[in-house]
């Protein structure tokens, strides 16, 4: 059979993520130590984990409505009130299967064949893919260094034609670890003017911010109405797992994302909502302390890490939020890709190729620091050996020259 | 942050009292002379008081230690409530601990002894006999599960793959 004839071109086209590669050679190295996790080191708060077993006892086994459980909704709806001042009611809350179902089914309750959509660059390597698949045109926003990795609305306005259906802003960023300050989110509303372009705002790093509070581009005088907010469980609760997210929109738009996530999901898997039920819970009533704890965990690594990059030369912008610092790594002479495939090779580090977050993304690499300090320090000491050893070798070069 | 420069020692000093200077500094972005100096202050000022290990005691090669908690009923002194006895309790190298209760029994008093034999003499000759004990009643511990929030056996933990998105 000639199976190329047969798949879907626009799948087989796709090229798979530029994360799998390394991931198959540092899951087989021994003594390999990684920073390439995207996803936290914590453990599932205890409560939690005993909230979701404690469905299991009482056997709750079964669907749920499509939409989500509705005390689940409304406690959901709330801590967007309370912590980022975004006013949603139950009928305006869907929970998905992750934010990545989320932002799936946005993408294709949105996109018709041939509407663009605005993408930062480097950002999450699903938004491209999730747009090629709803027959839509990926359009990169570069973003640099130089100002934060934030969007501007100079950057996008140039952008922007009669086909832009829809913008991604995603901050705190996966890779950078940049932020947008309401200013900033501000500033960049001020392109949308007069357009019906939708803002699809993946905020699920939102409880992961270093400096102030994360501000929410829902929250923006006037722009409730075009935007759709996606965020989930998966790192501010530690919960990657157990695939838990949701959809924040206004009912037009999230009517017809719930009925893609219907036919195509049926409903989220029940334990997990029953833990997504206690960690809002418990989070209201311990004023989420279980999250600042972490919060302060992350940032004293992050302190640390940056210090670090910047000592050895690797240029390195503050990151405000999420768990990654993104460090340039021009100054080596390397391609990211080669850098990260030396490092791994004589040094037995992992950390991922900037390239793989789109080309903008190419000359740094994404590191995290979701790792215990121990395992930060023995990545440092190899990273900064392979470093001085780089440039021992090429001060050898110019003497032989 | 809202919280005070020595809490945050405090906090990386108590998950691993081994964490250097240097390190510390690096992660609260201060300096290591900065941060040298309010270890001194708090060793000096006896709010740091020492650096100490949790072990494992069923993987050390030597004889295990025996661990008893003792619950101690006492008549307060005169003038010095409960502050005197604790006193006389606590001078006791055996006891590791010793702490004010509320409820059913006055102190808490954690034993550490080479045998059952050791621990049973120290209640009975020593503690028992103090005055202004009137009771006394022995817990050993049996196995430990979980000391200063570390769960034991300590093994990697890390159950992620190696690299995600
Ligand atoms: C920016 C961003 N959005 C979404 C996701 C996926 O989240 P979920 O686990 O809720 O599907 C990730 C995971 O790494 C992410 O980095």
């Amino acid at each position: 059979m000639n199976y190329d004839r047969i798949l879907n071109p626009a799948v087989t086209s796709m090229p798979p993520s530029g994360i799998r590669k390394f991931f198959d050679i540092a899951a087989e190295m021994e003594d390999c130590i990684s920073l390439g996790v995207g996803e936290p080191d914590f453990v599932t708060p205890w409560d939690i984990r005993e909230a979701a077993i404690k469905s299991l006892k009482d056997g709750m086994t079964c669907y749920t409505g499509n939409a989500g459980l509705p005390e689940l909704r409304d406690l959901i709806c709330r801590y967007y009130k309370e912590r980022f001042g975004v006013f949603y009611t139950r009928a305006e809350c869907l929970v998905t299967v992750g934010a990545s179902e989320a932002i799936d089914l946005a993408m294709r309750a949105l996109v018709s064949p041939g509407d663009e959509v605005l993408i930062p660059a480097p950002s999450y390597v699903s938004y491209m893919p999730c747009v090629t698949l709803a027959g839509g045109v990926p359009v990169a926003v570069p973003t640099t260094s130089a100002n934060g990795f934030k969007m501007t609305a100079e950057a996008v306005k140039p952008l922007i034609t009669p086909r832009t259906k829809a913008i991604i802003l995603t901050y705190p960023n996966n890779p950078t670890g940049g932020i947008m300050t309401r200013e900033d989110l501000l500033a960049l509303s001020k392109a949308f003017e007069g357009t019906d372009i939708i803002v699809v705002t993946d905020e699920i790093y939102a409880e992961l911010t270093y400096s102030g509070t994360h501000a929410s581009f829902g929250a923006l005088p006037g722009m409730w109405d075009r935007t759709v907010t996606i965020s989930g469980f998966s790192k501010a609760f530690a919960m990657t797992g157990w695939r838990l997210g949701y959809a924040l929109a206004p009912e037009p738009i999230l009517d017809q994302m719930l009925k893609i996530h219907q036919f195509t999901m049926l409903c989220a898997p029940i334990m997990a909502q029953y833990a997504g039920i206690e960690a809002l819970k418990n989070g209201f009533d311990t004023n989420f302390e279980e999250v600042r704890k972490m919060r302060r965990e992350y940032n004293r690594r992050r302190n640390y890490l940056v210090r670090q990059f910047n000592s050895m030369g690797l240029t390195c912008f503050e990151p405000f939020g999420a768990f990654y610092v993104f460090p340039c790594i021009r100054s080596t002479g390397l391609t990211s890709e080669e850098f990260c495939n030396e490092l791994l090779y004589g040094k037995r580090v992992a950390v991922v190729p900037g390239g793989a977050f789109g080309d903008t993304g190419e000359g740094f690499i994404r590191c995290s620091y979701a790792y215990s300090m121990d395992h930060l320090i023995e990545a440092c000491r190899r990273i900064s050996e392979f470093i001085a050893e780089r440039h021992a070798k090429s001060e050898d070069y110019v003497h032989v020259i | 942050m809202n919280r005070s420069f020595a809490a945050e020692i405090l906090d990386i000093l108590a998950q691993d009292s081994r964490t250097s200077a240097a390190i510390i500094a690096q992660m609260l972005n201060s300096t290591e002379e900065a941060v040298l100096a309010e270890i001194a202050r708090m060793e000096k000022e006896n709010i740091l008081l020492r650096y100490t290990t949790i072990v494992n005691e069923e993987l050390t090669e030597d004889k295990e230690t025996i661990h008893a908690l003792i619950e101690v009923k006492v008549t307060p002194q005169y003038l010095q409530g409960y502050d005197a006895i604790a006193d006389m309790i606590s001078r006791y190298p055996e006891v590791r601990a010793c702490y004010l209760m509320s409820g059913a029994y006055d102190f808490m008093v954690l034993v550490d002894g080479p045998t059952l034999r050791d621990v049973s003499r120290f209640v009975t000759e020593k503690l028992s006999v103090l005055n202004g004990v009137t009771s006394t009643g022995t817990h050993f511990v049996l196995k430990k599960y979980k000391d200063n929030h570390v769960v034991m056996p300590k093994g990697s933990d890390d159950r992620r793959q190696v690299i995600t998105p």
